[in-house]
């Protein structure tokens, strides 16, 4: 339940939100101070483990998208698309993917950014700089902006439509390709709706980057995300840092690890060598911000003045303002491919089995999503590996909150968990996704002043 | 899976819960995805404990219990009690729900396999050798098929309750949809397997309009001829491995689906 209490013992408190809502997954927080000084942070997982890695062994490789898509509702299309690549290297058959398919691939992720997106920052993000409880609340006095975003939501989800039957976990992927064609005439009636919600994103960018609050929470972050060079990153490219790392696909796997820390038993990823590191729309916008589409590009410098704030932003509440410059970029992009469109002749290149191994990472939303696959003669899976963005950004998250908590040490219990729920959510965090991987643990040991993992009874 | 007797009326106002339990989030995603509805939604119930979509939670008792994901941790196994003590109708949305879900392929494993396979200190896993439907634990009301349901269904069963009707949702084969968009059939005339005659309806033939196979999003129908399409899918080709593989997907712990892929499990292993 969202309440917080104070200790009996003097000097000490322990904040506590036993169910973090307006996020996707269950998880909890926990937050102990003693004497004003944060002792420890803790973002509990209690999303059940789900074992994907585990039973995707032995399985064709033509049925992984349509699996992986299952791990997460909201970004179904993260998972079809890190699978489908990483499988096209395993089998040797990723260079001779065509421009049409990749170009088809980007308007499929469009529509995933701007559907994933749009919820985010809508309907579970800015309720909380607004000062309502939910968009439920928040759609009495803000109705217009809320038609609006339900139907830049709607578009989202009707591109996804377009390419894959359905919204959620999309039928139309599969590795090498497509299915199907999408059907241009549906494509002529989306594109002018793309120009519509281009239009009304542009708008509300601009609201967002002049009428919203931004809490001050400036840390020197290692930006991570994929930097492509003629593209702003969503399917391909290098993976980058603003200090120094720079590998190739193949190898992320082996540039980060999955280190135990003494505070808690889950893992969390740092880079080798170094520490936590961020992925998502902070990063992706710091890293690339040259390349957005012009759409959003234009909009940046005004972006800028209204917020005081020049690249790069290294608040991670301007995550807020970086997702809707991306959501512009995404209708941008997607207005200008509908309006080109033409079937495909040949919409997959039906690649072989063979033995081998690949992997890479595309940009969900909330960030990179690296997948690894190794495969028999036959085509079936003899390992999998999947990194997905949550967990990644885990030990970030938990530094951010060391920080918030320590600056509102002053607030009463209540404020301060809410402030804390704010900042968890810059994140966006997929918890439902982070927590289906390996090694990912949990704290379920109950320590000295800080409650066992939570449930719905004893938080009740 | 229709409960014998018909839902009563509910009164208006009525007051609305979303639980999660083992999931990807999907299905609750579709409600939120309900679009232009969503608004008269909010307007038609209290919306009393969502917690993917408000932080406000409004105490039980609830009218409707919405419930996706299915039961894998001895804690959900406890929760779903209390849930169910908390909601006069509880509807299992999505094959999570309704069948245990992807997560179910589990149960043909040995769970320790998997925790040791995944997580490096087993130790801190709690989890069950099983994923669950909510049916195995609680009774029901109300089951809504789909991985993830279909929108125009769930608008249905939110608008059957609040009249106090019962939820008309199919429970043909996928096949009637299919040959309603007057879709070429995958299995004659490409001579793929699909798993539509055995399936019930409720996407609306996705698949076959992306000229592929269902794989059985919606689960058995009433009664599958599961021999006679295995036996068809032999003739073309497929293996008793393959026929297995199909089955175990979303809804692969339904009785149906379980057994035949039982079924060609022992024949790929006497080979």
């Amino acid at each position: 339940m969202n309440a917080s209490n104070s200790k009996s013992n003097p000097g000490t408190r322990t904040i506590r939100v036993g169910a973090l809502a307006r996020v996707e997954g269950e998880g909890a927080l926990h937050v102990a101070m003693k004497d004003g000084r944060v002792e420890e942070v803790r973002l509990d997982i209690y999303e059940p483990p789900r074992f994907f890695e585990a039973f995707l062994r032995g399985r064709d490789f033509r049925e992984v998208p349509d699996i992986t898509a299952r791990i997460c509702g909201i970004c179904p299309v993260a998972y079809q698309m890190g699978a489908c690549h990483a499988l096209e290297k395993a089998l040797g058959a990723f260079d001779q993917v065509t421009p049409d398919i990749r170009t088809l691939r980007n308007l499929l992720y469009c529509g995933e950014w701007i559907e994933s997106h749009v919820l985010h920052m809508f309907m579970l993000h800015l309720p909380d700089f607004l000062g309502y409880e939910s968009v439920i609340s928040m759609a009495a006095d803000h109705a217009p902006t809320v038609r609006q975003a339900l139907r830049l939501k709607k578009f989202g989800n009707d591109l996804l439509t377009l390419l894959g039957g359905r919204a959620i976990h999309p039928v139309g992927v599969c590795v090498g390709g497509f299915y199907k064609t999408p059907d241009p005439t549906r494509a002529a009636e989306l594109a002018s709706e793309a120009r519509a919600c281009l239009d009304i994103m542009s708008e509300l960018t601009l609201f967002l980057a002049s009428q919203v609050r931004y809490p001050d929470l400036e840390r020197d972050y290692e930006f991570v995300a994929l930097c492509p060079d003629d593209e702003y990153p969503m399917n391909l490219g290098r993976i980058r840092s603003n200090k120094g790392l720079d590998v190739d696909q193949e190898r992320f796997g082996d540039a980060i690890e999955e280190r135990q820390v003494p505070h808690s038993n889950a893992l969390h990823s740092v880079i080798k060598g170094r520490d936590a590191y961020l992925v998502g729309p902070l990063a992706r916008l710091n890293l690339n911000a040259e390349k957005l589409h012009p759409r959003a590009r234009e909009l940046l410098p005004q972006v800028r003045r209204s917020l005081g704030q020049d690249l790069p932003w290294r608040n991670n509440f301007l995550s807020l303002p970086a997702r809707a410059l991306e959501t512009v970029h995404a209708l941008g992009r997607a207005a200008d491919i509908l309006a080109a469109y033409k079937p495909l002749a040949h919409p997959s290149i039906l690649p072989a089995p063979r033995p081998g191994v690949g992997g890479h990472g595309t940009e969900a939303p909330r960030g990179i999503c690296w997948h690894q696959y190794h495969t028999h003669a036959d085509g079936s899976i003899a390992a999998a590996r999947i990194i997905p963005p949550t967990s990644q950004n885990q030990r970030c998250l938990e530094q951010d909150l060391r920080e918030l908590a320590g600056r509102l040490a002053a607030l009463p219990d209540d404020q301060l968990a809410l402030r804390c729920e704010q900042m968890i959510r810059n994140y966006d965090p997929c918890i439902s996704c982070s927590v289906h991987f390996l090694k990912f643990g949990r704290t379920w040991t109950p320590r000295a002043g800080i409650p066992a993992a939570p449930t719905r009874e004893d938080s009740a | 899976m229709l409960a014998k007797s018909p839902i009563p009326k509910v009164p208006p106002k009525s007051r609305l819960a979303v639980f999660k339990f083992s999931s990807c989030d999907g299905c609750q995603l579709s409600l939120l995805n309900l679009e232009e509805h969503l608004l008269e939604l909010v307007d038609a119930v209290e919306v009393a404990y969502f917690l993917e979509a408000r932080r406000r939670e409004l105490p039980p008792p609830y009218d409707v219990g919405l419930v996706e994901g299915s039961i894998s941790t001895p804690h959900e196994a406890q929760r779903i009690r209390q849930v169910r003590r908390d909601c006069r109708y509880l509807v299992a949305i999505g094959a999570c729900a309704s069948s245990g879900g992807i997560q179910a392929l589990r149960n043909w494993a040995d769970i320790g396999d998997f925790v040791g396979a995944v997580y490096p200190n087993p130790q801190y896993i709690r989890t069950l050798d099983t994923a669950t439907p909510i049916a195995a634990h609680v009774f029901v009301d109300f089951e809504l098929r789909g991985c993830p349901v279909n929108h125009a269904q769930l608008l249905e069963l939110v608008s059957a309750l609040l009249v106090g009707r019962r939820p008309n949702v199919p429970t043909s084969s996928l096949c009637l949809e299919c040959k309603r968009r007057g879709l070429p059939c995958v299995l004659v005339t490409h001579g793929q397997p699909c798993l539509g005659p055995a399936v019930q309806a409720g996407c609306g033939a996705l698949c076959p309009a992306c000229n592929r196979g269902c794989y059985g999003c919606f689960g058995p129908m009433e009664q599958p001829n599961l021999n006679s399409l295995g036996d068809r899918f032999l003739e073309l080709g497929a293996s008793h491995r393959q026929i297995k593989h199909l089955l175990r997907m979303f809804n692969a712990y339904l009785e149906p689906f379980k057994q035949a892929s039982d079924h060609h499990e022992r024949l790929e292993q006497q080979k």
